[in-house]
């Protein structure tokens, strides 16, 4: 459980900066140094057990049916990890309560920072692969926040954007090489992963999952091609520099390779892809470093050469290589953290960070001039400092490898090299900083930071040397369990230290040394690199050029697609779906089962001839919309009259009831209509439309035809057997409806719900401006009519009480009887006039009363999914799920012994719900008035915007 | 039996989708109103037909209708009354609001 703590605690934290605002700083940065102390102090307390080599795990399901899982696991690597995170973390804060100006909100800043922190615990110490996808992406996503803080800066947009892109773009590749190695081994926990190395490898589909697991990893690191995004991410203030793109963020990508290497590595694809991007990556962002005129850029690209050297370590495939490149992470963590604070120092107090205007300094800031030169000869490697050792270790490796190829030679060589450039930028940093002459027009005199801002500096740099000095005294231990944690508990033999005695690693390393600074001295004194320009191709432009590319196509497609007419889409749609459905008509064969068919009778033939009648006549009388209207209800008649002979009364009944509510709503909707559609279309399109409703009618006949002959496997023997001994009903499809699907249920009476709100707030209180009907308050009712409805009335809800209750057991339900109160209503409004409406409504019907007026009927939806929802909660709060029913058995008089389910209270929800909804909407489009005396609503276009629109439809 | 029912679906289908594709608003509607006929019948007709078969349990009945299709189409013929309705609502809306009942607005007194 603490364990769990230590990930969650920044993220439940991160909200605690907020809530002091953004006027006091200094309260900000205490209230978020809580959650790193807290998790730090956790951390802490697992160490003993983690160094004695257990590996603690934790968590629990989550969505366990896609493998996701809430666990989480800490071993030595990952308590490395997490030690760095926090403690780093901590010191960031510190710095950044410093360096943040008056204009900066540090509430937002402190919070983006342990959201992030949060992200990154997550991932070192994820078990489960796909949680630490989850949290891999949270680190891109809060990267972008912090690179974009200053959000009025455009090179902050663009740098936050283009960050975003590539590191997001890896973390879908890595998604979906974790899916392939969850696929192949079965299991997304890393705990049981690490075990099936063989499996795995021999896998055909290896090297895909390899090679998109890599990608993950080397956009997270900024290794060459990916590189460029890091150094436009400078553009972040500069403790997020510090923190994220040099001591841990980017570390990610190296952390995964580590993770991995168990797993995925000891094959040659490993070496030459992980080796060669290493090595690459080493060489040619140390030479380019060199040429940077931005502190932080110079700064920028040796971290991704050291970046590149770590993955060149990993590459190289053999266990002390792997020792000597966690060791380097902790080093590279420790000086280049405090290098890029230091730069911000610098930033801070001379308000620039060109290395063309920057000179002299060390006369203003001799303390930081002085830590600075410590952790650069760190980073260039000199003897007594941590740098020195992992280098050496690394020359060491590179010297060992041994694969009979020109690789013996060309890695060491190339190693030694980048040693130099690595040399010769890091004098560069110092030389051009704070000696090679005076500051060149700053705006204010330079002076010694506050007190506490130097103070991370420091204590990083005094680690840098106590960790050269006396390596074994203080992170063998830690270097041990964090390697036991990568090779699985196979440590191999080694030993860290200052002298193994004058050999090849110690001759490479001189020669480096010398090497580098003749470069620097040779190009600073002969070329001068401060009128180097760089205007060559960038990664930047090539990647911009991209971004353009991929964004005009998309406007091209979207842009030819999508032209603003729906009847356009439309088609698009249907011709698409009828596409898809087609498909498997012409790759499989098309064939008929051979079950007994029905025999048919005159009735059916009969019934048949009058549906297709009917279809005819509503597509013929089309134009005319009454007639068409009347046709469409014949189609609805026989529609429920077909559900008769096929033994399903329910349907029929929900058929015939919902058919009288539809036509009755069309036909008050068509006062507001045109009463004719206008002949308009061109031939070619009548054709096409033509076409498709063809094949769409022929594929649906097909497609019913094959399924009606062939044999029925169906699920729903378990309804009919559970029904009455789970259910307490007879009527099954009433059952599945409150009780086995009643969730489905719920939902669909929420729609219906919606749609009758939704169509309130269209057409309440809308008048229409133009020619609609002109209410006449002394328009005559028929008087049968009138008569006949009042007498109907109390029958019509009698008949809905009667088909609700036995609805259980016998066709009915809340459905039909909310279907039928309605159309009782519906009469009554039809007789009398709308105001008579809500007035039965009051007076008729059971549930609450209605106010005047129509919005009295969201009271009656409001109560049903009141009753619904009630019903639901009360099984959970009897310690059931969600919506469990029970029932027991009541004698009423006249119905005799019934049931009475709990799903009963669900059945009245669903009941108020349909009269409340089906009323809304009638009274909603009943009511809208229009105002007199303004010209023309809609009407059938004139002649010539007839052809206009022809027209444009044809183009 | 059973191709009197499945043409009968394509022939709703056929004039559904029509209807579907006009340029006016109520045709509209009716397409849409022929459309769920038939996919109600198609899924009704998943459970395969039953002339005659006891829709509820009573004892010693062994032939029983196959209750799923039924429920799933009770829910789809209250789902397509709400879609209907609110399409019905809009276009009466729209009507007004553009000047035309084109269901792309076009031709009205209003841009």
């Amino acid at each position: 459980m603490t364990l769990i703590l230590i990930v969650l605690l920044p993220f439940l934290m991160a909200a605690l900066p907020r809530l002091a605002g953004r006027a006091h700083r200094r309260r900000c940065a205490l209230l978020a140094a809580c959650a790193p102390a807290l998790s730090l102090a956790l951390l802490l307390a697992h160490a003993p057990a983690v160094f004695d080599g257990t590996v603690l795990q934790a968590g629990g399901p989550w969505l366990p049916a896609i493998g996701l899982n809430f666990t989480f696991m800490l071993d030595g690597f990952g308590f490395l990890f997490a030690l760095l995170i926090l403690a780093i973390g901590l010191l960031v804060i510190l710095y950044a309560h410093y360096y943040l100006s008056a204009q900066d909100d540090p509430s937002r800043f402190f919070c983006l920072l342990l959201l992030f922190m949060g992200s990154m615990l997550g991932v070192v110490l994820s078990d489960n692969l796909l949680l630490l996808v989850v949290f891999w992406e949270c680190t891109s996503l809060s990267s972008f926040l912090l690179i974009g803080f200053w959000r009025d800066r455009s090179e902050a947009r663009q740098g936050a954007r283009m960050a975003l892109a590539v590191t997001g773009a890896g973390g879908l590749a890595l998604l979906a090489g974790v899916l392939l190695i969850g696929y192949i081994t079965g299991s997304f926990e890393l705990s049981e992963v690490l075990d099936q190395r063989e499996m795995l490898q021999g896998h055909p589909l290896f090297p895909l999952a390899l090679i998109l697991v890599l990608l993950g990893a080397f956009t997270k690191s900024a290794q060459f091609p990916f590189h460029f995004w890091l150094p436009h991410a400078m553009a972040a203030p500069t403790p997020v520099s510090a923190y994220l793109h040099s001591a841990t963020m980017v570390k990610a990508g190296v952390f995964l390779l580590a993770r991995m290497y168990p797993l995925l590595g000891g094959n040659d694809l490993w070496f030459l892809l992980v080796t060669g991007v290493g090595l690459v990556t080493l060489v040619f962002a140390a030479w380019v470093a060199l040429f940077q005129q931005d502190l932080k850029g110079l700064l920028a690209y040796s971290t991704i050469s050291h970046l590149g050297l770590i993955t060149l370590l990993f590459g190289l495939d053999t266990p002390l290589a792997v020792v000597a490149g966690v060791f380097h992470i902790i080093n590279h963590a420790t000086f280049k953290a405090s290098l890029f604070m230091a730069a911000g120092i610098i930033d801070h107090e001379t308000g620039t960070r060109d290395l063309r205007r920057l000179n002299g300094l060390a006369r203003y800031m001799p303390v930081t001039a002085t830590l600075v030169a410590v952790a650069a000869a760190a980073m260039a490697g000199v003897p007594l400092l941590n740098g020195f050792l992992s280098k050496e270790m690394l020359l060491a490796k590179t010297v060992a490898i041994d694969t009979g190829t020109w690789a013996d030679w060309l890695i060491p060589v190339m190693a030694t090299l980048a040693g130099a450039f690595a040399v010769a930028y890091s004098l560069r940093l110092v030389h051009d900083v704070f000696f090679n002459g005076e500051p060149v027009g700053l705006e204010r005199t330079p002076h010694e930071p506050p007190r506490w801002m130097r103070v991370p500096v420091e204590l990083l740099v005094v680690l840098c040397v106590l960790v050269g000095v006396m390596p074994n005294l203080l992170v063998a231990p830690l270097l041990d369990v964090a390697v036991s944690g990568v090779l699985l508990g196979n440590v191999p033999e080694y030993s860290i230290s200052l002298w193994h005695g004058f050999n090849l690693p110690l001759a490479m390393s001189v020669v480096a040394l010398l090497l580098g600074s003749a470069i620097y001295f040779g190009l600073q004194g002969g070329y001068n690199l401060h009128l180097y320009r760089d205007d060559g191709v960038s990664a930047k432009r090539l990647f911009d050029r991209l971004l353009e590319t991929t964004v005009s196509i998309a406007r091209l497609v979207t842009g030819g697609m999508q032209n603003g007419s729906l009847q356009r889409y439309l088609w698009l749609m249907v011709a698409v779906t009828l596409a898809a459905g087609a498909l498997p008509f012409f790759l499989d064969d098309y064939s008929l089962g051979d079950e007994l068919l029905l025999p048919t009778n005159g009735a059916a033939i009969a019934m048949w001839l009058a549906v297709v009648a009917a279809t005819v006549a509503t597509v013929a009388l089309h134009r005319r919309r009454l007639l068409s209207l009347i046709a469409v209800g014949a189609v609805g008649l026989l529609v429920s009259l077909t559900f008769v002979l096929f033994s399903a009364p329910d349907l029929a009944l929900t058929q015939l009831s919902v058919e009288v509510v539809t036509v009755v709503l069309l036909m008050v909707a068509l006062r507001h209509l045109p009463a004719t559609t206008p002949v308009e279309g061109s031939l070619p399109r009548h054709l096409r439309d033509a076409l498709l409703a063809l094949a769409a009618g022929i594929g649906m006949a097909a497609l019913a035809y094959a399924a009606l002959t062939r044999p029925l496997a169906s699920i729903s023997t378990y309804f009919l057997e559970q029904s009455v001994p789970k259910g307490g009903g007879s009527n099954v499809v009433n059952v599945i409806l409150v009780d086995f699907r009643s969730f489905d249920t719920l939902v669909e009476i929420l729609v219906l719900a919606v749609a009758g709100l939704t169509i309130h707030a269209l057409l309440s209180g809308f008048a229409a401006p133009g020619r609609g009907p002109v209410p006449d308050p002394h328009e005559a009712r028929p008087l049968m009519l009138r008569v006949l409805a009042r007498l109907i009335l109390p029958f019509a809800l009698a008949a809905s009480v009667y088909l609700f209750l036995r609805g259980h057991n016998e066709p009915g339900g809340g459905f039909v009887a909310g279907l039928v109160t309605a159309i009782a209503l519906l009469v009554q409004y039809m007789a009398s006039g709308r105001d008579a409406v809500p007035g039965r409504a009051h007076a008729g019907a059971p549930g609450p009363a209605a106010p005047p007026g129509e919005e009295g009927f969201d009271r009656w939806i409001a109560a049903g999914m009141f009753s619904v929802g009630l019903t639901g909660l009360g099984a959970v709060l009897i310690g059931f799920p969600f919506l469990t029913s029970s029932y027991a058995y009541f004698d009423l008089p006249l119905l005799g012994k019934v049931p009475l389910a709990s799903a009963m209270f669900f059945d009245v929800g669903v009941y108020l719900t349909v009269v409340g909804s089906t009323m809304m909407m009638l009274a909603s489009i009943g009511r809208v008035t229009t105002v007199p005396g303004q010209p023309a609503g809609p009407t059938p276009p004139a002649p010539d915007a007839a052809a206009r629109a022809v027209r444009m439809e044809a183009s | 039996m059973e191709l009197l029912l499945a043409s009968g679906i394509g022939v709703l289908t056929t004039a559904g989708v029509w209807l579907l594709l006009r340029a006016r608003t109520f045709p509209v509607m009716l397409g849409l109103t022929l459309l769920s006929y038939a996919v109600n019948l198609f899924i009704f007709s998943m459970g395969r037909l039953a002339i005659g078969a006891a829709p509820v349990i009573r004892d010693g009945v062994e032939r029983y209708a196959d209750p799923l299709p039924q429920a799933l189409v009770l829910t789809a013929i209250v789902i397509a009354f709400g879609m209907t309705a609110l399409l019905l609502a809009l276009s009466v809306r729209m009507g007004y609001d553009s000047g035309t009942d084109h269901v792309d607005g076009r031709g009205g007194g209003k841009p």
